[in-house]
């Protein structure tokens, strides 16, 4: 037995390192299968919770423009929670089980939605940075090991481009407004910039799982590289809108051909990321309440589909 | 005739396969799946979820415990007969290049 499973090992790594997917049939590491369950699952939390701090803003719109755009893509993100939660479903846990380890705090979602949204301009910077973070990590992701995720994957992608697109035309109305509505986006930015750089992880040496996630090709490309790609797409960005990124550090660097940039505050991403965030018990609260208040519906639509299943078979039986 | 146990136990949602095709399409592809608790619901659901913008003409839904898959453990023995039959391919057959509309 010892035997097989050092043979079946071996066959998996030369099927990654040949490139090819995983399936969910195929025999994977019992540790591939955990760290994706984890992985996709708090992925998915993280676009069902994400919808809270945008949802937020959707009855106060400005206008019809921002306001069908704002419920198309919090509509999107549901749909991006579906996708994932079926990821996560084809490696052997219900959806029962993925939502009660979402409500009893056992699996995380993405410290970014901790943040609370206190303006209108906040839903532009969202967009714009948020999805900005994602959209690099989610094609990074088109090409991960796991067949079901990648799909998963690329057809968020296809949906993710007009969520940023969507976010930055907000921050340019704003910023070639009233100066009060450049103020406004002005402190958006301001709040949101660090949170979104925190968003791609601990740095590279505090991340003890990085190189096994890179062998498995789980991850194609490291945190601290993918924020650097953030960061360098970004800041042509602000200084298009007019706006100052809010950190001192900031430098474009001639030798790397990249932008060089301050501290990260890691006692802030870790104080989140263990509860201690301004929204953290708001949003892990809406999401219990959604559930168990909606448990009535989910009953009585099993209830009902089960009575029609029955007066068809009585109906056959006469 | 509910038992004890059936009574206790959360029935959740069944699993269903979303195919679509699309307008321009041939064939029915797989989108993806969702829970429903019936084949109406499984439909509507699909619709919302899977063809926000317009990706499809047709949708087929099955419940996921109704698909039959091949063992891809078995994928060697499955897939053998077709392996050593190149004489299926057009290119298997010589034929001068002055030759045309073949």
């Amino acid at each position: 037995m010892e035997l097989d499973i050092n043979k079946l090992e071996v066959d998996f790594q030369a099927r990654i390192d040949a490139g090819e997917n995983i399936e969910p049939k195929n025999w994977m590491p019992e540790k591939y299968r955990k760290t994706h369950i984890r992985q996709i699952s708090q992925h998915a939390h993280s676009e069902i919770v994400g919808m809270l701090p945008e949802g937020n803003w959707i009855t106060r719109a400005p206008n019809l423009r921002r306001k069908v755009g704002l419920l198309a893509k919090v509509q999107d993100e549901a749909g991006h929670g579906l996708y994932l939660y079926s990821a996560a479903e084809t490696l052997g846990i219900s959806r029962d089980e993925l939502f009660d380890q979402l409500h009893t705090g056992k699996a995380k979602y993405s410290s970014i939605f901790n943040y609370p949204t206190l303006s209108w301009a906040d839903i532009g910077a969202i967009g714009w940075l948020v999805d900005g973070a994602a959209i690099i990590n989610q094609v990074m992701l088109t090409r991960t090991s796991y067949g079901p995720y990648a799909r998963a994957m690329v057809r968020i992608c296809k949906e993710e481009s007009f969520h940023q697109r969507q976010g930055y035309e907000m921050m340019l109305t704003l910023c070639n407004g009233t100066p009060a509505q450049k103020a406004m986006a002005q402190d958006a930015l301001n709040r949101f910039w660090w949170p979104s750089i925190m968003m791609f992880g601990p740095r590279d040496e505090e991340s003890p799982h990085t190189e096994q996630a890179m062998k498995w090709k789980i991850k194609r490309k490291t945190n601290d590289e993918l924020r650097q790609q953030f960061v360098d797409n970004t800041v042509p960005q602000a200084e298009l809108l007019g706006l100052t990124v809010p950190d001192p550090n900031l430098k474009w660097n001639e030798e790397r051909g990249s932008y060089d940039f301050g501290p990260i505050d890691w006692d802030e991403f870790w104080q989140v990321v263990k509860g201690n965030g301004r929204c953290n018990k708001e949003r892990l609260g809406a999401r219990v309440k959604a559930w168990e208040e909606g448990e009535w519906v989910r009953d009585a639509a099993i209830a009902y589909s089960e009575k029609k299943g029955n007066k068809k078979e009585a109906k056959k039986a006469s | 005739m509910s038992t004890i146990v059936e009574i206790m136990t959360k029935k959740e949602w069944p699993i269903w396969e979303v195919f679509i095709r699309s307008k321009n399409g041939l064939e029915h592809r797989h989108a993806g799946s969702l829970h429903a608790a019936d084949a109406e619901m499984a439909l509507e659901n699909a619709r919302d979820v899977y063809t926000r913008r317009q990706e499809g003409v047709s949708l087929w839904v099955v419940e996921s415990k109704h698909i039959v898959a091949s063992n891809p453990s078995e994928n060697g023995e499955m897939f053998e007969p077709a392996a050593d039959k190149a004489y299926r391919h057009p290119t298997f057959y010589v034929l001068p290049d002055e030759l045309k509309h073949m």
